[in-house]
C-alpha cells in the first residue's frame, strides 16, 4: 500500500491564528463561524443537520470517516456544513453498508475540509476566546489574506438562515394516522420527521416563510416549529407574525431549538447569542417536574436569557444542569411546549423521545376536548 | 435526594488475593469507595485478606479485618462491628458470592444489614444462564438464536434453520457445561451432538447460532435512586468474538459503529440494567454485533464494577467507583460533580479527543506445556492501557508499556517472518496477534485477507497496514534525509525513537536511539501533553492528569515546586504486581509529605497508582526511556525515585545515570553491584559474609566447568530477572545443557549464574530501611518451603518459628553491615539460607520488595512510606518503627493453576504465584501453617 499523496491545507481564523493540515474532501476555500461538537459518533448525522448552514464543523472525536458515509445517516438532502475540521481524517473505512468512503461523500457535497490539526488547541481556543469565524482553503497558501478572509466572513450575529435551508415547496408525509400535524421548516432534521409520522402523524412540512392562512388550509390538529440555523432574532422578524396567529387557534404548539427560540419571542422573552455554544451529544438535561436528568443532543449558539422568562407566561421545565440554561419551556398563555435541545437525537441518545409523546398526547386531548364541544 | 442517614455504619467486602480474572482494579475500585465514604463521614469497616492493597492501609477505613475471605470471617466481623449495610460490588465477584451466599442464609436479613449497592436478585438473575435468557427474551432484547434437539436428525435440521455451520453444541443440565463447544464441520458436529445426547441426563442438547468472530462491545452504566442512567464509556474488542474480554485488546471509544448503531446498544444497556432490578451503582453490559449488519445479541450483564470499569474510569477520567459508591449511600446523579472539571454535571456521558487502547500482559513463559490459543476463558495476569491521539499511537505505546522488551508494535528488530508461519500463527488468536497482523502486512497481505483469518473489523488492520506504510516509507532512508513532516508523521503515528533508528539503520547507516532523539528534536519536534477533562475540552479542567502526543500545544503548565518523578511498576505480571503498586501509591504520599511536588508515571489502569488524586500530577505514558525522558525535559524534577517500581523502573536506573540524572536512595553503583554476582560477592568476601559457591558464565562449556568445581545440584539463572524468570535446579549435567540452552535463547545478550544449591536450607527473607546511620529490620520472615521455592511462591512466617536468637542475631549483623558496605539509603531486601548455624546471603535487593506491604500489615509500620521518606532526607528516628503485631503472620501465595489445568504443579525457583494473602495465627496449631508445613517439599521440583 502507498500512503496517500498529501495537500497542503489551511485554516485561518479571525484573531489571526493559523493552523497547516492536510486536504480532505473538495478543493478550494471556504468559510464561516466555527464550532466543534464533542459527539464521538454520528458525523454525517451533523454534517447534514441544517441547524450547522454555514458552519464550520470541528469534530472533537480525533477519527472521523471510520464507517464512511451512507444515505440512511443523513439527516437532509444535502451537506449543511461550510467546511470540515478532523484531527485524523479516516482515509479508508469498514461498513459493508455504507455507500462510499467519507472523501468521496464530501467531495459529491463540495465540502471543503482539513485533517491533521490539533483540533484540541483550537477547540480550547474558542472555549476561552469566545465563537469565531474562520476560513479554511486547499488552494490559497497566504495565510495573511485567509485571515483577512475570516475577519471579512459575515457575522452568524443578525444573520438569518432559516429561508436558506428550508423547503421550496410544502410537502405531505403521510402515515395513515388519524391526526394532522403542521410542521414549519426552518431547517428541519430527518429525525423530527420520522419521530412524529412513527407516532401516527400525518405531517404537511411547511416552507418557512408560508403564511398562517395557507398552514391552516390544512385543518391541522396540532403545529411543530422546527430547529433551524442562524440568529433566531433574525427569523423572528418573519416568523412571529404566523406563529402568534397558530398560539391563537388553541391548537397544541411544540417547538424544538430555534422554534423554541421563536416562541420565546414570540412571548417577549429575549434570546442571545452564547460566548460558546452547545454542540454534542452528552448534555444533561433535567426535567424540572420528575426530577429525571436526559442525556441529550445540543447544537445552538443562542439561548433564552432566563431573566427574561416571564413566570405568569411561561415556567421553565428544563435547565442544563452544567450551565444551569433554560433548555425547555411550558407556555401558560397558549398550549404551546418547547426545548432548547434535539430529542429527536440522530446523532445521540434516545432519553428524550418522551417529548414527541408529549406532543402527541396534547393533540389527543385537544381535538378530544374539541369533538366534546 | 441527598446521602442517606438511616445508615452509619457500612462493611465493605473486598476481593481477595489477585488471581488471573481479579487483579487489582478491585484494590483502586474499594480503596475509591472507602475514601468516598469516609468523605461522606461514614464508619467504614473493610474485610480483605490481600495485605498488598492500599485498601487495607488504616487511613482508608475505620477498622479493617485482614481476614480470610469466607462467610464465616463476614459473621465474625458483623458480630463485632454490627454494622447498618453491606457494600458487596467492590470486591469483584468474590465479594457478590460472598454476599449472595449470606443473602440466601438469610444472614443480611437476620442482623439487620441492608445491601447498597446491587440487589441480589439482580446478581441471581446474571449468574444463571437460563433466567438471564428468558428475562432479555421478555424485554425484547435479540440472544443467539437456539433450539433444543433430542436427536441427531434433530440436531441436523436446527443447523440448517440457523444458517449452517458452525454451531454451538452445549448439552443440557450437563456439570460445567461438559461436552460442549463450538463445531466447524459436519463431522465434529455429529460427534458433539451424540456425545452430548449422551451426557445429558434428559438427552438433550441446545444448538445455538455461533457469534464467533462477530464484533464485540461493552458499556459501562451507571444508574441512581431516580432511574438516572448513564454510559460512561463504550469500549469495542478489537479481537471479536471468541477471546474473553480480558484476553482482547480493547478501544476506546469504540471505533467503527455508526451512531445509530451505538444508540441501538445504548438503549439495549438501559433497558437490560433497568430490567434486573432497582440498585443504584454501576454495570457492566456486553454485546457482540453481527459484521455488516443491524443485528446484535446481548452476552452478559455484570451488576457490580469490573475491570472494564476501572479501565472505562482511567480511559475517560470518570472515578466510576466512586461515583458509584456515593449512588448506593442515596445520592443521585445530578446531585453529583465531575471530580474532573470542578464545575460542571457527574450526571453525563464523557466525550473524549484520543483513542484509549488496552493490551493484555501474559505470562506463558512461566508455565511450560501450557496451552496459549486464547479461548474464552481469561490467561492474562495483567494489562497496560495507553492513551493516543489517534489509534496508531497509541496502540505503539501499548507496546512500549508492555516490557516485553519492545519498542512498539514490531519495526524493532526482533523477527525474521515468513509467511507461512505468519498465516498458522493468525489462523488462532495468540497473544501476539496485533503483531502478527502487522508482519502479514509487512510481507504484503492484503486488509481483506487477514480480516478473513482472524475477523477483525477492517479498520483496525486498514491503521495497523497505515503503520506498515510508514515503516516501509522510512526504511532505509537515511536519518538526515527524514523530513520535518515525515518524522512529525512517525512520532504522532507513535513510533518510538528506537523503532525509527531500527528502520533508517537498514540504510547501512548505524543510527542508535539517541540519534534519532537529538535528530527529532533539531527539528523541533518534542512531545505535548494533553489534559484527560472527560469533556473534549468542551469545559475547563483542573485535574492533573496527562498523556502525551504530538501536537501543537502542550497543557501540562510546570510549577516552580520542588518536584519528585516516581517512576511505577507497569502491568502486573507474575513476579512484579500489586505490591509493587502498593509501594508506589505511598512513595507519591510519602513525597507529597516531604514538600515535594509528586509526579507518577504509569501506564496500568488497575492500579491505585493512577487514579488522578492520587499523585500532584500523573502522566499515563508507557514506562518506556523515551517516554520517560520525555516527561522528565519537561518537567525538570530533581530527581527520580526508580526504587518502588520493581524491575521496570530499575532497569531504566543505568539510563537515568548515565544521562547524568539525580536517582533518589542507593545509588545506581550499588543498585548495579548487587545485580551483579562477581562484584556483590567480592563485596561479601572484603565484609566477611558467606555466600553459596558460584559461577558466572557465558557459554555452556563455562557452566559445566562450574558447576563441577562447585558440586551439584546448582541453580542456574539470567542476571538482571525478577520473579526468577528462567531460573532453574540442576541434579545433574544434562539437565544444566538443557536449561542453559535455554537461556541462551530467551536471554541472549545476558551472561548468567550458576549457584551452589543449598540442600534443605532454611530460607528466610529480610526487609530492611537504613538511613546512613541507623538501620530498622522492617521483619524478619522465615519460610515454610525450603530455599530453591522461589521466595514469591513461599509461604512466610514472621516472626520467624525455628531460627535461634544466635542465627537471628548473626542476620541482624548481616543486614547491618551490607547496610553500610553498599551506603544503603533507603530499601534494603536481603534473602539469606541456613543450614544449622551457618547464614547464608543468596541475594541483596535495595529496593522495596514484594514483602514489604506485607509486613507493613503485619507489623503496623508503613514502610513503603518511611523507606521513601529516608531516600528524601528523613532520618529513622522521626518515625515510631515499634511492630504491633503480637502474634504470627503468615504470607500464603496463590497460584493460577487451576487456569492451566494442562500444567504440572511444581514449584521450583521461577516464580508462579499470581497473589497472596495474610493470615493472623495465634500459634503453630493452625490449619493455615501445618498445611503448608506438611506439604513443604511436595511441589518443588529440581
Amino acid at each position: 500500500m502507498t500512503l496517500p499523496q498529501k495537500k497542503r491545507a489551511i485554516i485561518a481564523l479571525s484573531d489571526g491564528t493559523v493552523e497547516y493540515g492536510t486536504a480532505i474532501g473538495y478543493d478550494g476555500t471556504t468559510g464561516g463561524e466555527l464550532c466543534f461538537n464533542t459527539s464521538m459518533m454520528g458525523y454525517q448525522e451533523i454534517f447534514t443537520d441544517p441547524s450547522y448552514y454555514g458552519q464550520l464543523m470541528m469534530m472533537t472525536y480525533p477519527h472521523i470517516g471510520n464507517y464512511g458515509a451512507s444515505s440512511r445517516d443523513d439527516e437532509s438532502r444535502k451537506v449543511m456544513i461550510a467546511g470540515l475540521i478532523v484531527r485524523s481524517f479516516s482515509w479508508e473505512y469498514s461498513n459493508p453498508m455504507a455507500d462510499s468512503n467519507l472523501n468521496d461523500y464530501l467531495i459529491r457535497n463540495k465540502i471543503v475540509g482539513i485533517s491533521g490539526v490539533d483540533t484540541r488547541k483550537l477547540v480550547r481556543h474558542i472555549r476561552t476566546k469566545g465563537v469565531m469565524n474562520a476560513v479554511i482553503s486547499t488552494t490559497e497558501t497566504d495565510a495573511e489574506l485567509l485571515v483577512e478572509k475570516a475577519r471579512d466572513w459575515v457575522s452568524m450575529k443578525g444573520l438569518e438562515l432559516a429561508t436558506k435551508v428550508t423547503r421550496e415547496e410544502a410537502q405531505t408525509v403521510r402515515n395513515g394516522g388519524t391526526f394532522r400535524v403542521a410542521a414549519i421548516d426552518y431547517g428541519i432534521k430527518q429525525n423530527i420527521i420520522n419521530n412524529l409520522v412513527k407516532r401516527g402523524c400525518n405531517l404537511r412540512i411547511f416552507p418557512a416563510k408560508t403564511s398562517f392562512e395557507e398552514i391552516m388550509e390544512w385543518e391541522p390538529d396540532g403545529f411543530f416549529l422546527s430547529n433551524g440555523p442562524g440568529d433566531p432574532n433574525a427569523t423572528a422578524d418573519y416568523a412571529l407574525e404566523t406563529i402568534n396567529q397558530i398560539k391563537n387557534t388553541g391548537k397544541p404548539v411544540f417547538g424544538i431549538c430555534l422554534g423554541h427560540q421563536l416562541m420565546a419571542l414570540s412571548e417577549g422573552f429575549s434570546v442571545s447569542k452564547m460566548f460558546v455554544g452547545h454542540r454534542g451529544a452528552n448534555h444533561p438535561v433535567k426535567h424540572i417536574h420528575k426530577g429525571l436528568v436526559e442525556i441529550t443532543t445540543q447544537n445552538h449558539g443562542f439561548a433564552v436569557d432566563p431573566d427574561s422568562v416571564n413566570n405568569g407566561q411561561a415556567e421553565v421545565t428544563h435547565t442544563n444542569l452544567n450551565d444551569n440554561t433554560v433548555e425547555g419551556l411550558n407556555f401558560k398563555q397558549f398550549n404551546g411546549f418547547s426545548v432548547q435541545y434535539h430529542p429527536e437525537a440522530s446523532p445521540g441518545p434516545h432519553d428524550s423521545s418522551y417529548l414527541f409523546d408529549e406532543f402527541i398526547s396534547r393533540i389527543k386531548e385537544a381535538k378530544s376536548t374539541e369533538s366534546v364541544k | 435526594m441527598p446521602r442517606r442517614d438511616d445508615i452509619h455504619k457500612i462493611l465493605i467486602i473486598g476481593s481477595g488475593p489477585i488471581i488471573i480474572g481479579q487483579a487489582c482494579e478491585f484494590d483502586y475500585s474499594g480503596s475509591q469507595s472507602c475514601r468516598s465514604l469516609k468523605e461522606e463521614g461514614y464508619e467504614v469497616v473493610l474485610i480483605n485478606s490481600n495485605p498488598a492493597t492500599i485498601m487495607t492501609d488504616p487511613m482508608m477505613a475505620d477498622k479493617v479485618y485482614l481476614k480470610p475471605l469466607t462467610t464465616e470471617s463476614i459473621k465474625e466481623i458483623v458480630e463485632i462491628e454490627k454494622p447498618d449495610a453491606v457494600l458487596p460490588t467492590m470486591g469483584g465477584q468474590t465479594g457478590l458470592n460472598l454476599a449472595r451466599d449470606l443473602q440466601h442464609e438469610g444472614f443480611w436479613r437476620k442482623n439487620n444489614i441492608q445491601i447498597i449497592g446491587v440487589d441480589i436478585a439482580a446478581i441471581d438473575i446474571t449468574e444463571d444462564r437460563q433466567q438471564f435468557r428468558d428475562l432479555m427474551e421478555e424485554i425484547g432484547i435479540d440472544q443467539c438464536k437456539s433450539r433444543t434437539a433430542n436427536s441427531l436428525l434433530d440436531a441436523k435440521e436446527i443447523v440448517l434453520e440457523l444458517g449452517g455451520l458452525p454451531v454451538v453444541i452445549r448439552p443440557s443440565f450437563t456439570m460445567g457445561g461438559m461436552g460442549g463447544g463450538i463445531v466447524w464441520t459436519e463431522e465434529q458436529m455429529e460427534k458433539k451432538v451424540l456425545r452430548g445426547l449422551e451426557l445429558s441426563p434428559i438427552h438433550e442438547v441446545l444448538i445455538e447460532e455461533s457469534i464467533f468472530g462477530w464484533k464485540e462491545f461493552e458499556l459501562e452504566l451507571l444508574r441512581d435512586d431516580n432511574e438516572n442512567v448513564v454510559i460512561i464509556c463504550g469500549i469495542e474488542n478489537m479481537d471479536p468474538m471468541g477471546v474473553h474480554t480480558g484476553d482482547s485488546v480493547t478501544v476506546a471509544p469504540t471505533q467503527t459503529l455508526s451512531d445509530k448503531q451505538y444508540q441501538a446498544l445504548r438503549d439495549a444497556a438501559i433497558k437490560m440494567m433497568r430490567s434486573i432490578g432497582t440498585f443504584a451503582g454501576g454495570c457492566n453490559v456486553q454485546f457482540a454485533y453481527e459484521p455488516g449488519s443491524d443485528r446484535f445479541v446481548a452476552i452478559e450483564i455484570n451488576p457490580r464494577v469490573s475491570r472494564s470499569s476501572a479501565l472505562a474510569s482511567k480511559a475517560t477520567g470518570y472515578p466510576i467507583a466512586k461515583v458509584a459508591t456515593k449512588l448506593a449511600v442515596g445520592y443521585t446523579l445530578d446531585e453529583l460533580k465531575n471530580q474532573i472539571t470542578g464545575t460542571t454535571s457527574a450526571c453525563f456521558e464523557p466525550s473524549i479527543d484520543y483513542v484509549v487502547v488496552k493490551v493484555p500482559r501474559w505470562n506463558f513463559d512461566k508455565f511450560p506445556g501450557v496451552d496459549e490459543e486464547l479461548t474464552t476463558q481469561m490467561k492474562a495476569v495483567g494489562e497496560v492501557m495507553s492513551i493516543g491521539r489517534n489509534f496508531p499511537e497509541a496502540l505503539n505505546k501499548a507496546w512500549q508499556s508492555l516490557e516485553i522488551g519492545r519498542a512498539g508494535l514490531g519495526a524493532d528488530g526482533y523477527e525474521e517472518i515468513n509467511r507461512k508461519d505468519v498465516r498458522e500463527r493468525l489462523l488462532k488468536p495468540y497473544w501476539d496477534r496485533s503483531l502478527q497482523v502487522r508482519n502479514a502486512f509487512k510481507l504484503g497481505a492484503s486488509v481483506e485477507e487477514v480480516a478473513d483469518i482472524t475477523k477483525i473489523d477492517p479498520w483496525f488492520l486498514q491503521q495497523i497496514r497505515y503503520m506498515v506504510s510508514l515503516e516501509n516509507r522510512t526504511e532505509g532512508q537515511a536519518l538526515g534525509s527524514i523530513t520535518r513532516d515525515e518524522m512529525y508523521e512517525l512520532k504522532q503515528a507513535g513510533f518510538s525513537d528506537f523503532q525509527i533508528a531500527f528502520l533508517v539503520s537498514k540504510s547501512g547507516e548505524d543510527v542508535t536511539e539517541d540519534d534519532v532523539r537529538n535528530h527529532r528534536k533539531e527539528l523541533g519536534l518534542l512531545p505535548s501533553f494533553k489534559l484527560v477533562d472527560t469533556c473534549a475540552a468542551e469545559f475547563p479542567a483542573e485535574t492533573p492528569y496527562y498523556y502525551s502526543a504530538y501536537e501543537g500545544e502542550t497543557e501540562s503548565d510546570v510549577s516552580d515546586r520542588k518536584k519528585v518523578m516516581i517512576l511505577g511498576s507497569g502491568p502486573n505480571r507474575i513476579g512484579q504486581g500489586i505490591e509493587f503498586d502498593y509501594s508506589c501509591v505511598h512513595a507519591v504520599m510519602a513525597t507529597k509529605e516531604m514538600g515535594y511536588e509528586a509526579i507518577m508515571v504509569n501506564c496500568n489502569p488497575e492500579t491505585v497508582s493512577t487514579d488522578f488524586d492520587i499523585a500532584d500530577k500523573l502522566y499515563f505514558e508507557p514506562v518506556f526511556w523515551e517516554r520517560v525522558l520525555d516527561i522528565f525535559e519537561h518537567e525538570k524534577p530533581e530527581g527520580v525515585i526508580l526504587q518502588v517500581g520493581g524491575q521496570t523502573a530499575l532497569k531504566l536506573a543505568k539510563k537515568f545515570h548515565e544521562a547524568g540524572i539525580k536517582i533518589f536512595g542507593t545509588s545506581f553503583e550499588m543498585m548495579d553491584l548487587a545485580e551483579d554476582r562477581g562484584r556483590f560477592s567480592a563485596l561479601l568476601k572484603e565484609i566477611n559474609i558467606p555466600f553459596p559457591q558460584y559461577g558466572t558464565a557465558f557459554t555452556a562449556e563455562d557452566a559445566f566447568k562450574i558447576a563441577n568445581r562447585i558440586k551439584y545440584p546448582v541453580l542456574i539463572r539470567p542476571s538482571y530477572v525478577l520473579g526468577g524468570q528462567g531460573m532453574r535446579i540442576a541434579v545433574k549435567e544434562d539437565e544444566l545443557l538443557r536449561y542453559v540452552d535455554s537461556i541462551l535463547k530467551t536471554h541472549p545478550e545476558n551472561e548468567f549464574l550458576i549457584d551452589k544449591f543449598l540442600e534443605n536450607a532454611i530460607e528466610v527473607d529480610v526487609d530492611s530501611t537504613y538511613d546512613g546511620d541507623e538501620l530498622h529490620i522492617n521483619g524478619i520472615m522465615q519460610h515454610i518451603e525450603p530455599a530453591g521455592v522461589h521466595s514469591g511462591d513461599s509461604t512466610a512466617v514472621i516472626p520467624p518459628y525455628t531460627l535461634s536468637d544466635k542465627v537471628i542475631d548473626i542476620i541482624k549483623d548481616y543486614q547491618l553491615r551490607m547496610a553500610k558496605a553498599m551506603n544503603i539509603l533507603g530499601f534494603l531486601n536481603v534473602q539469606y539460607a541456613v543450614q544449622g548455624e551457618n547464614v547464608y546471603v543468596l541475594e541483596a535487593n535495595p529496593r522495596a520488595t514484594r514483602t514489604i506491604p506485607f509486613l507493613a500489615k503485619a507489623t503496623g509500620v508503613p514502610g513503603s512510606a518511611v523507606g521513601t521518606k529516608v531516600m528524601l532526607g528523613a532520618k529513622l528516628k522521626e518515625f515510631d518503627l515499634e511492630s504491633k503485631l503480637d502474634c504470627y503472620a503468615v504470607k500464603e501465595p496463590i497460584f493460577p493453576f487451576d487456569k492451566f489445568p494442562e500444567v504440572k504443579k511444581e514449584l521450583g525457583p521461577e516464580m508462579k504465584s499470581t497473589g497472596e494473602t495474610i493470615y493472623f495465627m495465634k500459634d503453630f496449631n493452625d490449619e493455615h501453617f501445618k498445611k503448608p508445613f506438611e506439604f513443604k517439599n511436595l511441589y518443588l521440583s529440581k
